[in-house]
């Protein structure tokens, strides 16, 4: 099949066509419609195989120029398909990942992924969210006899970050499909596994999607329910409530009434510190602003490990300026960002988790929270 | 630091072309942020070396397509909630972009990072000369209270006079 573009010069040849289109059944791609063929205007005509010489020796006789625009168009389908051929028999198939997802979907996504890798896969219950909603993450663990160390991740702790849950349905995606084939990813999974709560702030994410999409905080109802939220990230307990926030429960960064005050915070926290003799590293993923942030944001005292936090997390923004030239900030909250305290970020390093570290994916402000699609798959494999 | 008078900062930057990204400008400038009142903009003073495209051509499409509509161009959430905008509301888009800058220089101060976040609403507004007049509703982001904050601006423009915020007030956030 090919597609043709026209431009039809005089209303002689503007019938022509229409004339054509509607005896072969050509299918119209610009305009629509026969009846909005005009002279002077483009058109795009998609001729069927066996159609396509007739057509256009059609063209000649009346004298109609036309260029070929597409001269294949199954190949270039084939072209602008993702390459997924050789795994989608492990990841769910018809899954776009260069889209976003509401949460039903996450949802059923986490039961799928977990049913088409379960030798490596395995989906737990973390805890419940103030709306009662469940939160699970998804281990990712390669039999053996030996105990691997621990890496954590956790997405959308802030509803309004959208590419963040993206980012880690990505990552999953990443690994499943390429653990085999990457030599990097097998070594991996050999000596570590991986943790992955993909949304974090389940009502919250659940709140922009339907009611309003610049919101943050998760959905606990304040003062009789005339007010809620408490900034998930303020509220762990890592110099909690001592600068950086408010105590206000309009504010976006409302602490809550104290360390741990949402059920949240404690799902992830009581958890984390059961595992944390394990756990070598901590990441939690926030957009935007491109930084990888380091502890601490409640003092710009640096922690003990300072010199290897920053170190691991240069090479980091290195590797990820050599894929599309995206430039990230390197340093910690308090010197390169602002002040702030609760941060579950902080409060890993605190508990004694060597690595920590906060991910600010793109962009830097023209798009802001609210970033286009098509970026996705950019961000996600560059962070990769 | 100038006593008595404010922070002053010096800064070399490079311009880039958001809609062609390897095309850069170098520029210098000099910002003022005046002590203790916090309701005046900092002074800027600023220099570009080299020079600026010309978008004539883009500006008159846009203009004349505009002058043409026979019903007055109304709009909500730009971007959408996914972050898309139509091919013919991204010039909309950039203008409150750029008026959104006068009103971000405006209310600025060294504790600020303000930030576009959304335009709620615009309404084009019929006028008798042959300015373009919108009224925006849009939505601020303040990055270190990470607040959300609804600003209504008036924006005048014309291809050869430019952009001109003539009116700009701060909306309450509505619970």
């Amino acid at each position: 099949d090919q597609v043709l573009h026209i431009v039809p010069e005089t209303f002689q040849q503007v019938q022509h066509l229409q004339h054509l289109c509607s005896t072969l059944l050509l299918d119209l791609w610009k305009p629509l419609l026969s009846e909005d063929i005009w002279a002077g205007e483009d058109l795009h005509i998609r001729v069927p195989a066996p159609l396509v010489q007739e057509v256009k020796d059609s063209l000649d006789q009346h004298m109609i120029s036309y260029k070929v625009l597409i001269p294949d168009v199954q190949e270039h389908v084939d072209q602008s398909m993702p390459r997924e051929r050789s795994s989608h028999r492990q990841v769910p198939e018809g899954y776009v990942y260069t889209q976003y997802h509401p949460m039903e979907e996450i949802y059923q996504w986490m039961t799928q992924i977990q049913k088409n890798n379960s030798e490596l896969v395995t989906q737990h219950y973390l805890g419940k969210t103030i709306e009662n909603r469940t939160m699970y993450y998804l281990q990712i663990s390669q039999p053996s006899d030996k105990t691997k160390k621990i890496i954590w991740m956790d997405c959308g702790i802030h509803a309004r970050e959208w590419i963040s849950p993206a980012f880690c349905q990505w990552f999953v995606k990443e690994i499943l499909q390429n653990y085999k084939s990457d030599p990097k990813i097998s070594r991996f999974l050999q000596n570590l596994d991986l943790y992955v709560l993909p949304v974090l702030n389940i009502d919250g994410y659940i709140y922009s999607w339907e009611k309003d999409r610049l919101w943050r905080k998760n959905r606990s109802p304040h003062m009789n329910g005339t007010c809620y939220g408490t900034d998930l990230n303020r509220n762990f307990n890592s110099s909690w409530g001592s600068i950086g926030v408010s105590y206000n429960c309009s504010s976006e960064i409302f602490c809550g009434f104290g360390p741990e005050s949402e059920p949240e915070t404690r799902a992830v926290a009581q958890f984390i510190e059961r595992k944390k003799s394990d756990i070598l590293c901590y990441l939690t993923i926030h957009s935007y602003g491109q930084y990888i942030l380091t502890p601490y944001g409640s003092t710009t005292k640096p922690p003990s490990n300072s010199e290897e936090l920053m170190h691991v997390a240069e090479k980091a923004a290195a590797a990820l300026m050599g894929k599309y030239g995206t430039s990230y900030e390197v340093g910690s909250t308090s010197l390169i960002l602002y002040s702030n305290s609760g941060s579950s970020r902080d409060w890993a390093h605190m508990i004694g988790i060597p690595f920590s570290y906060t991910f600010e994916l793109r962009d830097k402000g023209t798009h802001g929270f609210v970033l286009p699609p098509d970026q996705i798959q950019p961000t996600c494999e560059e962070t990769m | 630091d100038i006593g008595d008078v404010g922070h002053k900062y010096h800064l070399e930057l490079v311009l880039e072309d958001v809609l062609d990204k390897d095309s850069t400008v170098n520029c210098t400038a000099e910002v003022l942020y005046h002590l203790g009142n916090k309701n005046i903009a900092p002074d800027v003073h600023f220099t570009i070396e080299g020079e600026l495209k010309n978008t004539d051509e883009a500006d008159n499409i846009f203009y004349n397509r505009i002058k043409s509509l026979e019903k007055e161009l109304v709009a909500e959430n730009i971007p959408d909630s996914h972050g898309n905008v139509s091919p013919e509301m991204e010039p909309i888009r950039l203008l409150a972009w750029v008026a959104s800058g006068y009103v971000i220089w405006q209310n600025s101060t060294e504790n600020t990072k303000f930030q576009l976040a959304q335009i709620k609403h615009v309404k084009q507004v019929k006028r008798s000369d042959e300015y373009l007049e919108f009224d925006y509703m849009i939505l601020l982001h303040e990055m270190v209270s990470q607040e959300i904050i609804p600003w209504q601006m008036t924006v005048l423009w014309h291809p050869q006079h430019g952009v001109q915020v003539t009116q700009d007030s701060r909306q309450p956030k509505h619970a």
